[in-house]
């Protein structure tokens, strides 16, 4: 491993906080610690890069051992990019990137041509040079990450540290720093220790993922390998409510209590009513569901109940019969618009069989689909859950 | 560069103020002394005319001793600004000014009856320089509890009232023929700088201002906060110490040599700030320095001239004109957030 920790012991006051933490990475990878907040995931980058004593162990570059390097030749060997405002008044962005030339430049701080070479170029990296005489305290949130990634990058690092360097950024920015890191590891053999939030984003942006809880590493490893929903589930403690890895995002519980309504669902139409019908406190079952779709990983957390078919079949007699008693005893049921054709000819068939036993169908269309009337039509998600959130409205 | 075009109109505006002050600090008092009078005793030295005297012995010390402690007591601000991140920090509210004055009144008046009031300067100093550490040792251990701007301050005024009451509690019991040269010292004023305070002044105020400008470098890192001027390679540990010891030293040697002066530490820095548009120390400090001696020799001539013959305490003076850049201050930054 290029950048490795052994038995690496951090914490504060002599008091070990993790204790035997073993992880490395190759040169050019990215290796990103999630866990809950508190967990210690600055503790451990604290320790790293010599802003805190660590308790035992050894951090090494290339084989080298860190902690025998003078200031100077740690900071040529590994830069920052830190949590916490930095408030630097007057400064222009270029004053601000220029500072990574420190380990390298005179008593005085004189930039050499090529000193002003470099930080030219890592302002270009990550597209900040025309902001270069603008002051950084005006820049907004991603600009300024921006400014101090240059900062770290113009340190010309072999081992790059960030400190959740998303926290204060809005997605397109989140996903504009890290595709720079992408690519930083990628093209120039940066390596990048980051800490994140976003398990979503550590995914997809990680060769290695630590899982950081309790006294020492929880897991380590690709994040293919080691990351899944349960994994995700205790890492967090997440109780109520769900995050599903494979789709990146996090669900609320669903309402609680007896289904009141019934959704039929299909290529993804379904979730949006799933999400909408929560939101309103109105527990719903739905069926048929394809497994491994959309509609079916949402629908897990969110769903009363679920019928589903089996995967690359039609549902089996039993599963559909019980699905269409679902729907004859649901308050109301909702047709969430999903495309027609031959495959899901069960979903039609729980449509009609609904209008025929009298329960009112919702339909988000414009018009009833071949083969159903007697079916109110809604153009928007909200007409038609105001709707259904009347009809089942306790006391009717 | 747009940039150093403004530094150097920002010199160069330095430059031509302070001339004019200079100018008309040694011209201006009860005996008026015209431009030529000015140069050809300058030329020939003290002629022991009542004009030479008043050149020589009075206003050439008092106004070179205007321009070293005023630029000393603006650099002692600005690394007490850095240092505390506090745009308001400085020597007078951190309480450091008052603890060297407590230490020095005690020195002054407990050793007068052996020295028979003929001090060497640098005793002075010392006394002033305990009395600075002392205090900034207290600021400093409250600060590491608590990581609260306004906590800091207020602990520093707490401080300074403390040191003021021992000071007080000194004058109240001293003997009547100590007192005057005392009281007029404690409230602040230049009126008293001689050629021997004068070279003492500057053998210690400007090396201790040269060194902070060969810490510019580690300074303008200091800028992006401490950890990452740790991250950069500054030895956070040494650099900290430096500072405190070289802000104690500036401010004790203008409270030993002029009393406490209030605001000029904390007004001086942001006016520099605001006529060059930068934070770059490497222009600042010296920057600062000029703006500290102009301001200060503006302050001292008014003090001198205002109510003539009576001559004004310097910190009556500074406090009207610096209190209000501490407002405006105030207001920018709340602004700011």
């Amino acid at each position: 491993m290029y950048f490795e920790t052994k038995d690496l012991a951090v914490g504060y006051n002599g008091r070990p906080l993790i204790e035997h933490i073993d992880i490395g990475i190759r040169k050019g990878g990215i290796l990103c610690l999630i866990g809950p907040n508190g967990s210690g995931k600055s503790t451990i980058l604290r320790s790293i890069t010599r802003h805190l004593a660590k308790l035992g162990g050894v951090v090494s570059i290339d084989g080298r051992d860190l902690s025998g390097l003078s200031n100077r030749a740690l900071a040529k060997q590994v830069s920052v990019v830190l949590t916490g405002r930095v408030d630097p008044e007057l400064l222009t962005c270029w004053e601000v990137v220029s500072a990574g030339r420190y380990p390298y430049t005179n008593h005085f701080g004189k930039l050499s041509q090529a000193d002003e070479a470099i930080v030219t170029r890592s302002m270009e990296q990550v597209s900040v040079l025309e902001l270069r005489e603008h002051p950084f305290v005006q820049l907004s949130d991603g600009q300024k990450q921006r400014v101090l990634l240059a900062r770290a990058l113009c340190q010309q690092p072999e081992v790059m540290v960030l400190d959740e360097p998303t926290s204060y950024l809005d997605i397109r920015h989140k996903i504009e720093l890290l595709s720079i890191l992408r690519g930083l590891a990628s093209e120039q053999g940066l390596t990048v220790v980051l800490s994140l939030h976003e398990v979503d984003l550590a995914v997809k942006l990680a060769d290695v993922v630590v899982l950081v809880k309790g006294s020492t590493i929880y897991r380590c490893g690709a994040p293919e390998d080691v990351l899944d929903g349960e994994t995700l589930r205790s890492l967090y403690d997440i109780r109520g409510g769900a995050f599903d890895l494979l789709l990146g995002s996090v669900e609320l519980r669903g309402a609680a209590g007896e289904s009141r309504v019934f959704v039929v669902p299909g290529a993804g139409r379904g979730a949006p009513c799933f999400r909408a019908l929560q939101k309103r406190g109105i527990p719903f079952s739905t069926g048929i569901l394809q497994p491994g779709g959309v509609d079916s990983a949402v629908s897990h957390t969110l769903a009363a109940r679920t019928f589903a078919a089996e995967p690359f079949a039609p549902p089996t007699a039993r599963t559909l019969e019980e699905a269409r008693t679902a729907a004859r005893s649901a308050q109301c049921v909702v047709d969430s618009g999903f495309p027609l054709g031959p495959y899901n000819r069960e979903n039609l068939e729980l449509l009609q069989g609904a209008v025929q036993a009298g329960v009112p169908v919702l339909c988000l269309r414009p018009e009833p689909p071949e083969g159903l009337s007697g079916v109110q039509c809604f153009s928007t998600v909200r007409e038609l859950i105001d709707e259904a959130a009347k009809l089942t409205a306790p006391g009717r | 560069m747009k940039k150093t075009a403004r530094f150097a109109g920002g010199f160069l505006v330095l430059g031509i103020l302070m001339v004019v002050m200079l100018y008309w600090n040694i011209n201006t008092g009860s005996v008026h002394l015209g431009l030529e009078r000015i140069w050809e005793l300058l030329w020939t030295g003290n002629d022991q005319t009542l004009e030479g005297n008043i050149l020589w012995k009075i206003r050439l010390p008092r106004m070179l001793g205007t321009v070293v402690l005023g630029g000393g007591l603006s650099i002692a601000g600005f690394l007490l600004q850095t240092f505390f991140k506090n745009p308001i920090a400085g020597p007078f509210v951190l309480g450091i000014s008052s603890g060297s004055r407590l230490f020095v009144g005690f020195f002054m008046l407990a050793a007068a009856p052996i020295a028979m009031g003929n001090f060497s300067p640098y005793a002075i100093f010392i006394a002033a320089f305990a009395g600075a550490l002392l205090s900034m040792a207290l600021v400093l251990a409250v600060s590491n509890r608590v990581q609260n701007l306004a906590m800091l301050l207020v602990t520093g005024m707490m401080i300074g009232y403390i040191c003021d009451a021992g000071t007080n509690f000194m004058i109240t019991f001293a003997e009547s023929n100590q007192l005057r040269n005392f009281t007029v010292w404690s409230m602040g004023s230049f009126s008293g700088i001689t050629w021997p305070t004068l070279g003492a002044s500057a053998l210690i105020a400007l090396p201790a201002a040269a060194v902070v400008f060969l810490l510019s470098k580690p300074l303008e890192a200091y800028l992006l906060g401490e950890n990452y001027a740790r991250s950069m390679g500054v030895n956070i540990k040494g650099f900290r110490l430096a500072l405190i010891i070289l802000s104690s030293v500036l401010a004790a040697c203008v409270v030993a040599f002029a009393g406490p002066i209030s605001f000029v530490g904390i007004a001086v820095p942001h006016i520099t700030r605001l006529l060059f548009q930068t934070s770059r120390p490497m222009i600042l400090i010296p920057a600062t320095f000029l703006t500290g001696g102009v301001f200060c020799l503006l302050c001292d001539l008014i003090a001198r001239t205002a109510f003539a013959p009576v001559e004004l305490s310097i910190s009556t003076v500074t406090s009207v004109l610096g209190a209000p850049v501490v407002i405006w201050l105030m207001i920018q930054r709340k602004r700011g957030s």
